[in-house]
């Protein structure tokens, strides 16, 4: 779709050279911010670094790796990861595309609209995680709780029969702005005609969401499912708000949180890293193979 | 253009407010990083009073909750990275840390501190060695509070010294889940310093301890069983929904709405439960002392926050003099005098509970000065120990196998696993990192 | 007809109920910092008859340092988004428009710099700020912040050019207009919703993130999410003042949202006329 080479020989190398000084900057901020700290992760993941014990850092090759994929809840840590990505993934594209969808339709007070499906973006995480946990979903006093008496039904004990439905809740909440935002902002340039031809063609409008929208919304789809599965993958300041932990709702950064600030085992905390790494590695190249193909024009 | 208006615009006020800052002057900086809670706070609304007093001193603030304080003020002395010249720690950090030299002694801080006026238990559990390493600022216990128009209802009294059995079947009476009342609160919440201090202190009550001699975990004793058993079977049976992800905080709530009939924690709820702004039932709120079982230790436990100087600070003697002013009687007096006497930080000095006023401006405070002066953390249990701490074992592990342990126990109150798995899995999992500390050698 | 102007209006009512649906756990904050403690958590809830108050807002701004915070949050997130903008268009458009088969390559590689949850490289930073004086300094956090957020900037900026038709460049280019002129002149007005709202998407990332914020700082450079942190979870009732305080940090970038929106807005009409 986008056309941008250029017949002319010299054109096409002037071009990319140009292109390349243009990407430079970015990528070494990059490279210097994100990726050199990897380097002194790795070293400590094989050394013996413990804050609060007198320890010289002693090599000790793979045994933080050991000590982390022999643990009882590291197996269960990474079934909760990819439970959490999917839960959230799957509900804040679903509502973000139905917000757009709507929110498209309508003329008058869009503006309105848009702000009012940014609102959870607004709030900080810890705090939509604390204003979720007390306000809405406390089971004695809190809204929902009150909203179901109305209605004649129980109360749900979100955090102790649903925890991890209800933290992806939490989360997912956070993220239909973003999934929202950017496929609103798609739409925006959707060809309007062609849906109008096709509307008065006949066409259901399944048929037309189905042939006409979803391609065109593909790619978009694609960029919000791979930039939020690789910011859920750092997700943990909301399980440790609701929950404190536990074998149902710890992910493999709140292990890693747990390790470094309650444990202080930074060798081990590095190697979780480490692993996280390598996960999150596997579960991109998953991604890409899905939705990859949308990536690009 | 883009937002160019909005651009500038943001750039002129962004120029405008950088001119505010007016860091010019010759006075020593001390950066003062406090927990969040009411005293602190107020601690900080009084700076102006200490800066005239010590013209020559700025004070700067970090006031965080208890949880991310403690992240920040570890990572940052224990890598020495200086941004801190007093600190808040708990009397879990005290021995750890005193142990490992990260803590400047504070045994000169002169006569006006009046060391000696501080209540035992708790001047002794901020010191290591024989010497004081922290200040005291508050200091807390644990009681017993429940509804006297509930128990009047059910024909129940509370003795001074209840027992947990008679705690359950008294929740028995009261219980009545149908109004929105449930019979008995208590914290579930997972954390080391959420629902393992209740716990941990209820066990002991029943003659348990967290390891023996050798170090060796005990979760798997008969005594930790039927603590633990009791614990969850109560609070699931008469605790309101949600028990599990309960801590102070949200009992705090639900006991202020009238929504809990008894509720067994720490005696800083008491203001909070006395005081018609902050609670619907505060006329009929009471006190007792936390259960006892009769064997020889009641589940009550100490705690205080305290102020501490870091032995990497750059600035000990203007330091000292803030922790002498901050933790001192005059401080006491002076925050009587301007707010009222409920706004005195309970829990540490002998004076402020034989004082008349103090006395009849608050109806627990005789409790409280009793339940903390009974407690004893260099011998918490009935059986001997080899670490001090009642709810706690002020060993560096511990911050982690607490929160594994409980985790589980969390778990076992949302009803996820058995009381005997959850005891199971602690007593695994703080072997493991027992094991892996080096204690087995 | 009738059924068609029927269903408009049941798909109007519907967008706005839903809509009020995603704001309410927000809007029900807002309520909550007007009320009392014990009301904010009174069960059956109040909507909006109670006894309004401010007192939460006057407690919450005598207890923080509301304007230092604002200044730090205002430089660290208007800094660090504008740093975005700055590398990340021309990397986006570069790849947009001069792709090469490691463009698809190097945007993977972006995004998976932020593979490493950074808890797990808190340390290694800690030391390097330490001993670089990079501790509580603004500088310290836009740094971070700017790496955290440019992967995302890339990806939304690329997408968007990705929808510009290039033959409009290429005739510009054609006509002798140098690269600047062709970012400004012609690029920049089609891109301005997917410019907008980048830098508004960014510009709230910044404004939020709650981690370096809060573990690199102290003093001197904490920003709003400190200010707030000091607020959450004391010991006692805290909800309405939480709330307070949070009202007080969303203020303005509901404010440089709205701004943002007024872009968004023009943006649309340029477009309708194409």
């Amino acid at each position: 779709m986008s056309t941008s080479t250029i017949s002319t020989g010299n054109g096409r190398t002037y071009l990319r050279l140009q292109a390349r000084i243009l990407m430079a900057p970015a990528i070494l901020l990059l490279v210097v911010c994100a990726i050199l700290p990897l380097l002194p992760t790795i070293y400590y993941s094989l050394i013996d670094y413990r804050l609060l014990a007198s320890t010289s850092h002693d090599f000790v090759g793979a045994t933080n790796y050991a000590r982390l994929i022999t643990d009882p809840g590291f197996l269960p840590a990474i079934g909760n990861t990819l439970l959490l990505n999917g839960l959230v993934l799957t509900i804040s594209v679903l509502v973000g595309l139905g917000m757009a969808m709507l929110i498209d339709r309508v003329i008058v007070g869009r503006g309105l609209l848009r702000l009012l499906v940014i609102a959870p973006f607004f709030v900080m995480p810890p705090v939509a995680a604390l204003i979720w946990k007390n306000l809405l979903m406390q089971p004695v006093a809190g809204l929902f709780a009150w909203v179901s008496s109305v209605f004649g039904a129980g109360a749900v004990d979100w955090f102790s029969a649903l925890p991890l439905v209800s933290i992806s809740l939490i989360v997912a909440w956070q993220w239909v702005p973003f999934a929202c935002l950017v496929l609103l902002t798609s739409l925006q340039s959707f060809d309007r005609e062609q849906r109008e031809a096709a509307e008065l063609d006949g066409a259901s409008s399944w048929a037309i969401f189905r042939y006409l929208t979803l391609p065109h919304l593909a790619r978009p789809i694609a960029i919000v499912v791979m930039i939020e599965t690789i910011f859920l993958l750092s997700l943990f300041a909301e399980i440790y708000v609701t929950t404190g932990g536990g074998r149902t709702t710890n992910n493999l950064a709140f292990l890693i949180y747990s390790q470094v600030m309650l444990q202080y085992d930074i060798g081990v905390a590095s190697a979780a890293g480490v692993v996280a790494v390598i996960f999150a590695n596997i579960l991109a190249l998953v991604m890409v193979r899905l939705v990859g193909r949308s990536l690009e024009a | 253009m883009l937002g160019g208006r909005q651009f500038i615009c943001s750039a002129i006020a962004m120029l405008a407010l950088a001119g505010c800052s007016a860091d010019g002057d010759e006075r020593t900086i001390l950066t003062v990083a406090t927990v969040n809670n009411g005293d602190m706070i107020r601690l900080k609304e009084f700076t102006s009073d200490f800066e005239k007093a010590h013209p020559d001193i700025r004070l700067k603030w970090v006031v965080l909750e208890e949880n991310v304080l403690r992240q920040r003020v570890t990572t940052d002395v224990a890598i020495r990275g200086g941004q801190y010249d007093i600190i808040t720690i708990g009397a879990y950090e005290v021995p750890v840390w005193a142990g490992r030299k990260w803590l400047t002694g504070l045994d000169d801080l002169g006569p006006g501190y009046r060391a000696d006026d501080l209540i035992e238990p708790v001047r002794d559990v901020v010191s290591y060695g024989g010497s004081q390493y922290a200040a005291p600022f508050n200091g807390e216990s644990s009681i017993t509070m429940y509804r006297t128009d509930l128990f009047r209802k059910a024909g129940v009294v509370m003795p001074e010294r209840p027992s947990w059995e008679f705690l359950i079947d008294a929740a028995v009476k009261v219980h009545r889940p149908a109004e929105g009342v449930y019979g008995l609160c208590l914290r579930g919440m997972a954390g080391w310093g959420a629902n393992v201090p209740l716990i941990t202190a209820m066990a002991n009550s029943y003659g348990a301890r967290l390891f023996d001699e050798k170090w060796q975990p005990q979760f798997d004793t008969p005594e930790w069983n039927k603590a633990f058993g009791t614990y969850v079977g109560a609070l699931r049976n008469y605790g309101p929904p949600g028990a599990s992800s309960n801590s102070f905080n949200e009992n705090l709530a639900l006991f202020a709405q009238g929504k809990c009939a008894i509720w067994v924690d720490a005696t800083v709820a008491a203001p909070f439960l006395s005081d018609p702004q902050s609670s619907t039932v505060a006329d009929q709120t009471g006190f007792a002392l936390a259960p006892d079982q009769g064997l020889g230790r009641s589940s009550s436990w100490l705690w205080t926050w305290a102020l501490a100087i870091p032995s990497s600070s750059k600035k000990v003697a203007a330091a000292k003099r803030f922790v002498k002013w901050a933790a001192g009687p005059a401080y006491q007096n002076l925050i009587a005098q301007r707010v009222g006497w409920l706004a005195v930080p309970p829990g540490t000095r002998k004076s402020l509970y034989t004082n008349p006023e103090y006395r009849k401006a608050a109806r627990f405070a005789d409790i409280t000065l009793q339940a903390i002066s009974e407690s004893n953390p260099r011998s918490p249990t009935i059986r001997p120990v080899p670490y001090v701490g009642i709810q706690y074992a002020a060993i560096p592990e511990f911050q982690g196998i607490g929160t594994e342990v409980g985790q589980q126990f969390a778990a076992a109150v949302a009803g996820r696993v058995s009381p005997e798995n959850a005891l199971a899995e602690a007593q695994a999992a703080t072997r493991r990192q027992m094991t892996a500390a080096g204690y087995y050698e | 007809m009738q059924r068609t102007r029927l269903s408009s209006a049941a798909r109007r009512t519907l967008t706005w109920v839903l809509a009020l649906a995603i704001a309410a756990p927000l809007l029900w904050a807002l309520l909550a910092s007007f009320k009392s403690e014990l009301e904010a958590i009174a069960s059956p809830p109040s909507f909006l008859v109670f006894d309004w108050t401010l007192e939460n807002y006057r407690s919450v701004l005598a207890n923080g340092d509301y304007l230092h915070s604002l200044r730090n949050s205002l430089i660290i997130a208007g800094g660090s988004s504008l740093l975005v903008m700055a590398l990340a268009v021309p990397a986006a458009w570069a790849m947009a428009f001069a792709p090469t088969r490691h463009t698809r390559g190097i945007l993977l590689w972006m995004l998976s710099t932020k593979m490493l949850p950074a808890v797990g490289v808190l340390i290694p930073i800690f030391l390097f700020y330490r001993d670089w004086g990079l501790l509580d300094t603004q500088l310290g956090v836009i740094l971070l912040l700017t790496a955290g957020n440019l992967p995302i900037a890339v990806w939304m900026l690329y997408a968007n050019f990705n929808e510009v038709p290039g033959e409009i460049l290429e005739a510009a280019r054609m006509d002798g207009a140098s690269i600047v002129q062709e970012v400004l002149r012609v690029l920049a007005p089609m891109a301005l919703p997917g410019l907008a709202s980048s830098f508004f998407l960014i510009f709230t990332l910044a404004w939020n993130e709650s981690f370096w914020s809060l573990n690199l700082t102290t003093t001197d450079a904490a920003p709003l999410t400190a200010f707030v942190a000091a607020f959450s979870n004391p010991e006692g009732l805290f909800w309405a003042k939480l709330s307070a305080a949070s009202m007080l940090s969303i203020a303005p970038v509901l404010v440089i949202g709205w701004l943002c929106q007024r872009q968004l807005v023009r943006g649309l009409t340029f477009g309708a006329v194409k």
